[in-house]
Parts: structure tokens; C-alpha cells; sequence
């Protein structure tokens, strides 16, 4: 795995790109700074929420999130870049998200990542016990639970469906949204 | 990126080795599942092959990315969860049936 991520040689080496394309023609700064600038204001952790909160109150959406989650990114008009890939947390089963290469990660559903995703302790630690790094978060998962850790390692980026909490049937869908966290759509977190 | 479809020559539940490499070229198969078998889960869409597309020789082939799940035992010797990554077909070879292997 990378140890560190080294910003200025990729930096450069994107600068280079930026402006091979902006003098075939292709672009300007302005347009790249507005596409970025509009991107980034719009990727929140509400957007992922959103998602969560309209699967548990709309099986057909739920399923669809599951089966095609570009079509339910879409259907809501969220901002996302990346293929994605709900996976559905259940009685049995957990699920919690990696990148052990790198920091791959739905930004724009879930915003700028949190730093621990990108240190070496969580990509190193979670892949091999991932039930202690849980328990370090302070989440107790049930020993009777399997643990499925995904490693995002390709173009996918995952996005956990956290199980609706008990007792929250009276509540509406932003409601409902408001209790869903960045923690929980990663999978270190029960919500 | 495309929606196009490279053949791909897996089905779920094929069991598949990552194969050990070290290309000069950046690779997306981390070392932790290189020799290490695993079950092909599902296929994903295909993508260029990692390092291919950095050629500058026009655009890369598609080939198909495939999720793998290996068992924490095959890969750490211990624990009872799971690690699924996406992986290219090249970074794959079909394994048999591992448990033969095992135990000679």
C-alpha cells in the first residue's frame, strides 16, 4: 500500500494535464474551477442520507438502490462522479468500506472523506480485524454478525445501507435522513 | 466511462486464485491478495486495466472487473469475516478446488 499521499508530484502532473487540454481548446480554468467548485459545494454526507432514509421507506426504491444505484442516484438527483454500490447491511450481516490502495471513496455522496479513512491504521487494520476497529469506534457489533469488508480496489465505490433503527416508524423520510451518519453509510457505525 | 462489455470468462461462485505479480506498471491487485484464493461474488462493468491506460497508445481495453470475496482465514490465517475487492480478469486464474490443495 501507499504510506503517504504525496499531493505536489500529482499535483503537477494534473497542472500539466489541465493545460495541454485547456490550450487544445477543450476547456478554460474558469469552467474547470466552476465544474470542481459546484461539485464539492453540493457533496455532503445529507446526500448519501437521502438515499438511506428514501430505501427505507420505499422498498422499490430500496431494491432498485441496491440492484442499479446509478439509477436511484439519479432518480434523486444527487451529485455522484463514481459507480456506485449500495450494500445492504441485514440481521446477519455488516458491512464496512475501505480503500486499502488509496482513499477511494463516494464523495459526493458523503463529502470530503474523514482523515481516519485515509490512514494507514484503518486501511491496514480493518481489512485484517475489522470487528476490533469497530469496537475502537465504539460499535459493538453482535459476535453472531458476519463482517463483510469491501475493499474498494477498482472504479465501484461503496456505500452502506445501515438498518433502519427500531422504533422509528412514525417518523417521515427527512426525519429519518437526519439520523443516518457518514460513520454508518461507511460501515463503522450502526447508523 | 463506458457501458461497453468485454467477454468475460468467470461465473459467480468460480473459485479463483489472484495471481502473484509485480509489474513496472501501476496495478490495482494489493499484495494482501496476490496467491490468495478467493470466490468470484459478482461481475462488475468492464474497466480499462490499470497502468495500460497511462500508455499514451490510444485508449486502453476494456476488460472485465470481477468482485472477489476471499475468507479472512485464506488471507490472515485467522477470523471469520470476509474481503471482497474488484479485480481484473487478468489479475485472475481459475484455482479448482482449493481445499485439495490444502490438504494433500
Amino acid at each position: 500500500m501507499s504510506t503517504e499521499h504525496e499531493g505536489a508530484p500529482t499535483a503537477a502532473r494534473l497542472r500539466r494535464l489541465e493545460e495541454a487540454v485547456i490550450e487544445a481548446g477543450l476547456t478554460s480554468d474558469d469552467e474547470l474551477d466552476s465544474i470542481l467548485e459546484d461539485f464539492l459545494a453540493n457533496a455532503k454526507p445529507i446526500n448519501g442520507a437521502r438515499l438511506i432514509a428514501r430505501a427505507w421507506v420505499d422498498d422499490g426504491f430500496r431494491r432498485r438502490l441496491l440492484s442499479d444505484a446509478a439509477s436511484a442516484v439519479e432518480e434523486m438527483a444527487l451529485p455522484s462522479l463514481s459507480v456506485l454500490r449500495a450494500v445492504e447491511n441485514t440481521r446477519h450481516v455488516h458491512n464496512v468500506v475501505v480503500c486499502t490502495l488509496c482513499s477511494c471513496y463516494p464523495v459526493g455522496l458523503l463529502g470530503p472523506s474523514p482523515s481516519w479513512y485515509k490512514s494507514e491504521a484503518y486501511r491496514s487494520r480493518v481489512v485484517r480485524e475489522p470487528r476490533a476497529v469497530l469496537a475502537e469506534f465504539g460499535f459493538e457489533l453482535d459476535p453472531g454478525v458476519e463482517i463483510r469488508v469491501w475493499d474498494a480496489t477498482a472504479e465501484e465505490r461503496y456505500l452502506v445501507v445501515p438498518r433502519r433503527p427500531a422504533g422509528t416508524q412514525a417518523l417521515g423520510e427527512s426525519e429519518l435522513a437526519a439520523l443516518v451518519t457518514r460513520a454508518g453509510m461507511i460501515g463503522t457505525a450502526a447508523v | 466511462m463506458s457501458d461497453a462489455a468485454a467477454p468475460s470468462h468467470l461465473a459467480p461462485g468460480a473459485t479463483v486464485r489472484c495471481r502473484a505479480q509485480d509489474p513496472s506498471r501501476h496495478n490495482r491487485a494489493p499484495r494482501y491478495v496476490q496467491g490468495r484464493v478467493g470466490e468470484v461474488v459478482e461481475l462488475r462493468r468492464s474497466q480499462p486495466l490499470p497502468g495500460e491506460s497511462l500508455g499514451g497508445g490510444g485508449p486502453a481495453e476494456l476488460t472485465p472487473v470481477y468482485a472477489v470475496r476471499f475468507a479472512a482465514a485464506e488471507l490472515w490465517g485467522a477470523g471469520d469475516h470476509s474481503v471482497t475487492l474488484d479485480l481484473w480478469e487478468h489479475y485472475l486464474e481459475e484455482a479448482g478446488n482449493p481445499g485439495a490443495e490444502e490438504n494433500p
